[in-house]
């Protein structure tokens, strides 16, 4: 070592950043199965295991049974006609395999993660509970029990009040966007309405499989010889049910919670999907308002007046429809000062320009947390159906790019004029005011 | 399989460097030997406060968030009873910029008297938002003094109550700075698209002249044995009941870690698990039932949790999981459950293994265990137990005199 390495660095000057580059996205491979179905794969990663996601669309929703959609995905393993809810967990189990779903308003998902060695005696459990699954009555009540009680839990809680009456209020009661469950739409469930859900919705035409970790040359074939026969065939899908778009003629909402020490806040509005022009832009302004730990609400609310653990905004695209939102929980006994903080900092971005120090920063996070979203084949793959979802391809990420590195000040500003308009959006407080 | 090499800097600051040329990424881990156990009585919730001010500004950077974001990166902590760990994740070619911000806070920091201020506000709305305005919430805050009367496990990392947050000095800060954030009291782990011996040389130049040195650590004082049963009971305006029995048992470091997590995970890891099988699906007693084993780097607990059924008594539900508990103390667990949980612990680790900060990490905690290759070599310690070893710690852990139960009940 020579001494120069040991003289003591200059510490006032920070070390050159460089932009941030590699931002070339690996891209998703398309194909199918022998019955048409869609394959959309990435295969990179060391490891030798594989994400295999079947993503089938909610084609159908009725408010008098809003709690169905959900309640058939995540009983598809309670039962099949083959093997008992408790078989299908050993089968799983035994393998050391993770059997995941998810449901959101448009899609519900089952999810099998598995070492590739295991990959062979898994895919066909999957394959039963997609197709012969029974939901057995008894595994209904133990379900509808523990929903019920979840809710009830829920209910306790000022954040996920506000969350689901927030979505109410932007949507109406008529859709799945806005709907807010309640304990009584578990009691409407039961194994026949289940069966002829599960029917309905669960068949090859409604269904995308989704791939992601090493993939080899056995893994398509194997795909075809449980998925791609065209003995899980329904006739062609019908138009979606989906219900009216209606948001709540007043703007303004206050929920009181007894007792509560922080009250939840919501402000937000409707908002478009990923698909238009204006959404990329948007992204940045969200970033520099709400989105980051340097955002304008972090360092007023939380880093200067210390009213919150945390406040952060978001724009969310959903198939139909987006919204944006603000969220916090702060203390009671400052609901209104932070109210008042976080209308100041949106009009701030109405009518000042953004520095641009500070743009050039959120521009970086932003490049650097794209670079993180693409990093390994989970990442890549869920960027791809991110896409997929909203009817986009690739070439949006090239819009994307090109608009943080050319958005300046003046739009950003033009932005907040033409979506923060404070008459549009709805505020929402869960607690005490 | 995650391959490393480690280093020592010329100041005691243990370095391992863990490359990935698949990443343009970059994560740089510090980990801290300092946690809520090494807090005065009086003064809890100090490490955690601390954690937040390590964002306050150091010696000659007011402000850590900014470059970080400039250079595209992002960063959080965390801190749990045993350690402090610091984190960020930025482009591999603006790594330097992370050796000059940790290094400076390392060095020392700012202590702004207006960051303390702050930052207590922010970490008593943490107290509320987390522990206080959420049913359940407190829990853990009656469960520790409860299965510990001497060992500082006692309290939470969030401290035993908002006032001694509030009391919080300035030279507080100071002390506890100068006292446990030396390079010697730190492991460092960078990782992702990195070249070695260009971060060995980075290290040297931002940290390796970084001369302070750590003094002594607290020896803990150790749990005295239980024996006798304790039981606690509490109302809350909370919709129902729960239950929590908390056992002694061994630490992170033990040989018996591995015994006792797998006989965890027998029973209640999935779906196919005995205590979910027993008592939701069959007997329907609760809705949710867990067991798992805290870790914790001093003697830690098996805590068996579960929120019961509407209408179910609190004395039955505890009958109903004691019982359960003492067939895996009298009758060996099945070669298909030990092989299940070994399977699942196998999977786990590959899983785990594709994040890049969660590989740091884990190297960071192998390192601070005395042996970073424990992050390959567990694997092997883990498929070693045998049906026996599990009966065995089921028998010395799940004894009567050895329980602490909390029942946690609805006043509704």
């Amino acid at each position: 070592m020579t001494a120069s390495t040991h003289a003591l660095p200059d510490r006032s000057i920070p070390p050159a950043s460089l932009p941030v580059r590699n931002l070339m996205v690996t891209q998703a491979e398309i194909g199918n199965l022998n019955n048409g179905m869609p394959v959309y794969s990435v295969n990179a990663g060391f490891q030798d295991l594989i994400r295999v996601e079947f993503l089938f669309e909610n084609r159908r929703f009725r408010p008098e049974l809003a709690a169905l959609t959900a309640a058939a995905n995540r009983l598809l393993s309670e039962g099949t006609t083959r093997h008992s809810a408790l078989q299908l967990a050993e089968m799983i189990d035994d393998v050391g395999a993770f059997l995941e779903t998810e449901e959101s308003a448009d899609n519900c998902s089952v999810v099998l993660y598995t070492l590739n060695k295991h990959l062979a005696s898994t895919l066909p459990i999957v394959k039963e509970m997609l197709t012969l699954a029974v939901f057995p009555e008894s595994e209904v009540g133990v379900y509808r029990k523990k929903q019920q009680q979840r809710l009830a839990v829920e209910n306790e809680r000022v954040n996920s009040i506000a969350r689901r009456k927030f979505n109410q209020l932007l949507f109406g009661s008529s859709n799945p966007y806005g709907y807010m469950v309640e304990s009584t739409d578990f009691d409407r469930l039961d194994t026949a309405i289940l069966q002829e859900y599960h029917q309905s919705q669960y068949h090859s035409g409604n269904c995308v499989l989704l791939l992601a970790g090493k993939i080899h040359d056995s893994t398509l074939p194997l795909l075809n010889q449980h998925f791609g026969g065209n003995d899980w065939q329904q006739p062609a899908p019908s138009q979606p049910v989906f219900g009216e778009i209606v948001s709540d003629a007043s703007k303004i909402h206050f929920l009181h919670k007894e007792g509560a020490l922080q009250s939840a806040i919501r402000i937000g509005r409707r908002m478009m999907t990923r698909a238009h022009e204006d959404y990329p832009g948007l992204s940045v302004l969200n970033t520099v308002l709400g989105g980051y730990f340097g955002s304008r609400l972090m360092s007023n609310i939380r880093e200067d007046k210390g009213y919150t653990y945390g406040i952060g905004s978001a724009l969310v695209s959903l198939k139909r429809e987006g919204y944006f939102f603000i969220s916090t929980e702060v203390g009671a006994d400052v609901t209104s000062a932070a109210l008042a903080e976080i209308y100041k900092e949106i009009e701030i971005l109405q009518h000042e320009l953004v520095p641009k120090e500070e743009l050039y920063m959120v521009r970086n996070y932003m490049l650097g947390s794209f670079l993180k979203g693409i990093d390994g084949p989970f990442a890549l793959l869920d960027r791809f159906k991110t896409l997929q979802l909203s009817g986009l391809d690739y070439s949006y990420f090239e819009r994307y790019l090109l608009k943080l590195e050319t958005i300046g000040s003046e739009e950003i500003r033009d932005l907040a004029r033409k979506y923060f308009k404070k008459e549009d959006l709805y505020e929402l407080v869960v607690g005490v005011k | 399989m995650i391959s490393f090499s480690r280093h020592i800097l010329s100041n005691g600051l243990p370095l391992i460097v863990h490359e990935d040329p698949s990443t343009p990424l970059a994560t740089v881990n510090i980990l801290y030997k300092v946690g809520a156990r090494d807090e005065d009585p009086s003064r809890t919730g100090f490490a955690h406060l601390f954690e937040h001010l390590m964002f306050g500004g150091s010696v000659n950077i007011p402000e850590y968030d900014g470059p970080l974001q400039i250079a595209g990166g992002d960063n959080n902590a965390f801190t749990n009873n045993d350690i402090t760990n610091y984190y960020c994740t930025l482009p591999a070619n603006n790594l330097e910029t992370a050796f000059w911000l940790e290094s400076d806070r390392m060095l020392s920091l700012a202590f702004s008297e207006k960051s303390l201020e702050v930052q207590r506000q922010v970490v008593i709305e943490e107290f509320k938002q987390r522990y206080l305005n959420q049913p359940y919430g407190d829990v853990w805050l009656l469960l520790r003094p409860l299965a510990y009367k001497v060992h500082p496990y006692q309290w939470a990392t969030i401290g035993k109550e908002i006032s001694h947050i509030e009391e919080a000095t300035l030279q507080d800060v100071r002390d506890f700075f100068f006292r446990y954030y030396t390079p010697d009291n730190a492991v460092m782990v960078v990782a992702g698209g990195v070249k070695t011996t260009e971060v060995v040389e980075l290290a040297e130049k931002w940290f390796g002249t970084i001369q302070r040195k750590f003094e002594k650590r607290l020896t803990y004082p150790q749990e005295p044995v239980q024996t006798e049963y304790r039981q606690l009971r509490v109302e809350r305006d909370i919709p129902f009941d729960s239950i929590y029995m908390a056992y002694h048992a061994c630490s992170r470091l033990d040989d018996d870690f591995y015994s006792t997590d797998l006989m965890t995970d027998v029973l209640s890891r999935g779906k196919s698990s005995r205590l979910y099988n027993a008592l939701v699906k069959e007997k329907k007693l609760f809705s949710d039932v867990q067991a798992y084993l805290t870790g914790d780097f001093d003697k830690g607990l098996v805590v068996v949790e579960g929120k019961l059924i509407k209408g179910v008594s609190v004395e039955t539900a505890e009958a109903a999981i004691v019982e359960e508990l003492e067939k895996i103390t009298t009758t060996f667990v099945s070669e298909v459950e030990l092989d299940r949980a070994k399977n699942k612990v196998e999977s786990t680790i590959e899983f785990s293994e594709m994040d890049l900060s969660g590989r740091a990490l884990a190297l960071a905690i192998a390192d601070y265990m005395g042996d970073p290759d424990l992050v390959n070599s567990e694997l092997k310690r883990y498929a070693a137990v045998t049906k026996e070893q599990v009966m065995n710690i089921a028998k010395q852990v799940f004894r009567k005199e050895n329980c602490s139960v909390l029942h946690y009940l609805s006043m509704n």
